[in-house]
């Protein structure tokens, strides 16, 4: 596809490395002639440089045969104005971020009119992720496939737990046959398991289930699924309102420390289920005070990256609450992986997972067949939704008949609805939806991909 | 510094020789030349010696700026080391240094030449001279970017460093893509020619060196009189031809794409085509006298001009009998050059437009202190950056030159030989004035003169930092 990125900025930056290696013929349209110089150095992109709502920098970056345009710069004018004069040129789909809730909430009004494919916020999407966490404390990630019927979730083996040195085999047969383990990270390095890999406690694990079937999974281990009662806020952005208000709604208390007198006398009128406190959130006295020590849940969402990290820190040694993490800056995310500090979001890479998901799906559209991609783990593993439109080598044989390439796993096949763990006598059939999870290297474009090739 | 890639990457090249080279052997079978064999031997030299390189494939495939210019001139190196042995093999060039000397003047297009006699070597060592210009007009690993699937934006690190000019953009996004659109519109072109000059009459052989020369603006021809030989509607398709190649391959893709006003709006190709217009204009004048026609006079001009200016290097007439005033211009044309992003060499049409805006915008500042102006071309605002880029260039170049000039005085010629001698090489014309004039040929420098003559040949085409990289310790550390 022709992609129009205008804007590098961290997001700008990391579409572009996705969807530039993802084989897509991208260009990227910045004011700032240095930005744009180091996006096109580092990637095999094309870099214009000039205001993108000017209608002769984008004849410029080629609209005309463009197929998307994403506007991701810091302005929501500018981006809906660029998605406006796109549409007119190109007649190409677009897709803005759009940060400031008043238009939010006129989003789909705006999305319509201005003839829109999407509008993306990132503060509610990280909050929606964020409150996805808090429901499930002890997941460290849930990410929904079909539609939400399996889903992929995340967690850490708790010390002394039953599945300590059990192997997959043993765990199919004594504790849960409908679920599978499709990913383990342990020590920095992930494995795609096999049938004897055996599993150890602090490794974090990815499996792949129904819905309905993991609370009764979770209390097999001995693992609580309970979400939390409360939540403690640290910083009182736009994020921490979206978050305070799915956490209300989902019947969870909520505490919100903001340092500015002004925002939380707003807050307060925002959020009246909410309790709000005027404070300094790194003032560790107030933290106690306010109960740290008893808190389910803790989520560090002040502007700065170090400090949200420092206060989960603090959080971690002084509570057992679950915590959640806001960190800005995507670079270090191996240095903040090794802190163990549950949840880490990362706002950019959720707006740009979600920009990415929306390419993907047109994509299929125009003949790919993913359907939904996660990384399980950032540049080492990713698991991928494939719709089998056809019959091919893969479809009609049974599984074990079929020469799988290494570090590749199929781990769920929906039919009709129906939830398959696929064994060795299931097969892939036209209309299916499979699951596959694939260590990076693999690059699967398409699910014939998974076969060796001589 | 990643050699293992730069390993890599000189093995393909390799490999790619030993494919060039497959063009050579076919004329030897064609005319039934024992020559011939010299290039199938080192055409499995190279085959071998290339696969052994790619054998292993390099873990870490990152690639830098200096990894890419320091490739790109070992690849370069590496080519015309390689591509220099059949012609010792086979005889027709018995000294290395001469051979090496004829190669990288092939492959840098420069087509200076150090033979007396062109008409006695072989016909497929012929073809190999020529066929080099063409490779190396567009250049090898733009060719190889086309050809070879090698993923990461670091590819562009090649390109840049092999593409003249002062700002080396993209066409489309993706640099395979362009590298594959360049190669197509030349490949386009340079059939075009065959066809015109097969159409007029020329013979097979003749018309695919011709072509080759003209297309990589080299100016390696088959005949000892270069292209006095050949009809009048010959030459005029040549000069047509060499011009044409001579423009910014962007221009052309303005066209492919069919965006006509973007094609006519290209700065630079109206500045490279008033200068070519303004100089044919002068020296028709000033040399009417010598010719029977003010029209054959007209010809000649243009042809000369075509050829210099493109750093082409035919020749129909000896212009070394021509008035000072004309013999001046082309000299002077020979610094200035093709535009950016053809195949031709010299300091580039660009670069001295942008570098005489730059006077007029220092003059301006004098008249008014507290001016600001912003130096515009191809309608875009040029960036401090590459402003600093062009002047430090051109310092570079004249330190080049300058040094050049001094060690070829050693060999005790008169400064015209010497002077052109140099800014034929660095500019990658081909035929300088007198001793080294059209009739003339670098056969009597010494071994040292020749290797500074290959050096500013190379530096000349790959616009010298890549070449100077190589020198520079630093560049060699791991740290």
């Amino acid at each position: 596809m022709n992609i129009i990125i205008v804007g590098c900025g961290r997001v700008g930056r990391t579409l572009t490395e996705q969807l530039s290696s993802e084989g897509h013929d991208v260009t990227v349209i910045d004011e700032n002639s240095e930005r744009v110089q180091s996006v096109s150095a580092d990637n095999d992109v094309m870099g214009v440089i000039g205001n993108g709502a000017s209608h002769s920098v984008l004849m410029d970056a080629g609209i005309e045969e463009a197929d998307l345009f994403i506007a991701v710069t810091d302005s929501d004018e500018l981006n809906l104005l660029c998605c406006l004069l796109a549409k007119k040129a190109g007649n190409c789909a677009t897709i803005a971020r759009v940060r400031n809730p008043v238009y939010n909430q006129e989003s789909e009004f705006i999305k319509k009119e201005l003839g829109m494919s999407m509008i993306i916020n990132p503060e509610l999407a990280a909050a929606t992720e964020m409150s996805r966490v808090l429901r499930f404390p002890k997941a460290m990630e849930i990410n929904p496939f079909g539609k939400g019927r399996v889903e992929m979730l995340k967690f850490r083996i708790p010390s002394g737990s039953v599945l300590h040195e059990m192997s997959l085999i043993d765990l199919n047969s004594r504790i849960d046959s409908n679920l599978l383990v499709c990913a383990v990270e342990r020590d920095s390095e992930v494995v795609i398991p096999t049938g004897s890999f055996r599993l150890r406690e602090k490794d974090k694990v990815t499996i792949i289930t129904a819905p309905e079937n993991e609370a009764a999974f979770f209390r097999k281990i001995g693992i609580d699924t309970r979400q939390v009662k409360d939540a403690m806020i640290v910083g009182g952005g736009r994020m921490s309102y979206y978050l305070a208000k799915q956490l209300i709604a989902m019947g969870i208390q909520v505490k919100i420390i903001e340092q500015d007198r002004a925002r939380c006398e707003e807050l307060c009128l925002l959020l009246p289920q909410a309790t709000i406190i005027n404070g300094d959130g790194t003032d560790q006295d107030l933290l106690m005070e306010e109960g740290l020590k008893r808190a389910e849940g803790f989520v560090a969402l002040t502007g700065l990256d170090e400090e949200n990290i420092l206060l989960s820190l603090f959080a971690k040694n002084n509570s057992s609450a679950k915590l959640v993490t806001k960190v800005k800056r995507i670079n270090f995310n191996d240095v903040i992986d090794t802190l163990d500090l549950d949840t880490v979001v990362y706002p950019q890479l959720v707006t740009a997972e979600h920009i990415i998901r929306y390419v993907r799906a047109r994509q299929n559209a125009d003949g790919s067949n993913i359907e939904t991609l996660y990384k399980i783990i950032e540049d080492k593993a990713e698991a991928m939704e494939f719709v089998i439109r056809e019959e091919s080598e893969v479809t009609g044989q049974t599984l074990e008949k079929l020469q799988l390439r290494r570090n590749i796993l199929l781990c769920c096949i929906t039919r009709k609805g129906q939830i398959i763990i696929p064994k060795g006598q299931d097969s892939i059939m036209k209309g299916d939806h499979v699951i596959v999870v694939a260590a990076n290297s693999a690059r699967l474009k398409d699910i014939k991909d998974i076969l060796k090739r001589d | 510094m990643n050699y293992s890639i730069i390993r890599y990457i000189i093995g393909w090249v390799l490999n790619f020789e030993a494919c060039f080279m497959v063009v050579p052997c076919v004329t030897a079978v064609i005319y039934g030349e024992r020559e011939g064999l010299a290039f199938a031997a080192v055409m499995v030299a190279c085959l071998v010696l290339g696969m052994l390189l790619i054998a292993r494939k390099p873990k870490n495939h990152t690639f830098y700026l200096k990894e890419g210019f320091v490739t790109v001139s070992l690849s370069w190196l590496v080519l015309s080391l390689m591509g220099a042995l059949p012609f010792v093999l086979n005889g027709d060039i018995p000294s290395y240094t001469d051979a090496m000397f004829e190669i990288i003047s092939g492959f840098t297009t420069t087509g200076s030449s150090i033979l007396t006699e062109v008409e006695g070597l072989a016909r497929c060592s012929l073809m190999w001279r020529s066929f080099t210009h063409w490779v190396g007009g567009m250049g090898v690993l733009v060719f190889i970017l086309a050809v070879l699937p090698m993923a990461g934006g670091s590819n562009m690190n090649l390109m840049k460093a092999e593409s003249p000019g002062p700002q080396v953009g993209k066409l489309v996004p993706k640099v395979r893509r362009t590298a594959m659109i360049l190669y197509g519109m030349y490949v386009f072109i340079t059939a075009v020619q065959i066809v015109l000059l097969l159409v007029s009459g020329m013979p097979l052989f003749d018309t695919l060196t011709i072509t080759f020369g003209t297309a990589g603006t080299g100016g390696f021809a088959v005949l000892n009189d270069s292209c006095a030989s050949y009809t009048s509607v010959q030459q005029v398709i040549i000069t047509v031809f060499m011009i044409l190649f001579g423009i910014n391959f962007n221009a052309y893709y303005f066209l492919f794409i069919k965006k006509w006003k973007q094609f006519l709006k290209c700065e630079e190709m109206r500045w490279y085509l008033i200068i070519i217009g303004v100089a044919t204009a002068i020296i028709t004048v000033n040399t009417v006298g010598m010719f029977s026609s003010a029209a054959e006079a007209l010809r000649h001009a243009a042809f000369q001009v075509g050829s210099i200016i493109t750093t082409t290097g035919y020749v129909t007439t000896n212009y070394d009998l021509w008035p000072p005033l004309s013999r001046g211009i082309l000299v002077t044309l020979m610094f200035i050059g093709a535009c950016a992003g053809s195949t031709g060499g010299g300091i580039k049409v660009s670069r001295i437009v942008i570098l005489a805006k730059t006077i007029r915008k220092e003059l301006q500042s004098l008249v008014h202190p507290r001016s600001i102006e912003k130096i515009k071309f191809e309608g875009h605002p040029v960036e401090h950056e590459t402003l600093r880029s062009i002047n430090v260039f051109l310092i570079t170049y004249l330190m080049i030159f300058t040094a050049s000039v001094l060690i070829v005085s050693l060999d005790g010629f008169d400064l015209v030989t010497n002077f052109t001698a140099v800014a034929t090489t660095l500019n990658n014309v081909g035929p300088g004035l007198e001793v080294v004039g059209a009739t003339g040929n670098f056969s009597a420098f010494s071994a040292l003169s020749k290797y500074v003559l290959m050096f500013d040949m190379l530096a000349g085409r790959l616009e010298i930092f890549p070449v100077l990289l190589c020198f520079y310790p630093r560049t060699w550390k791991k740290f």
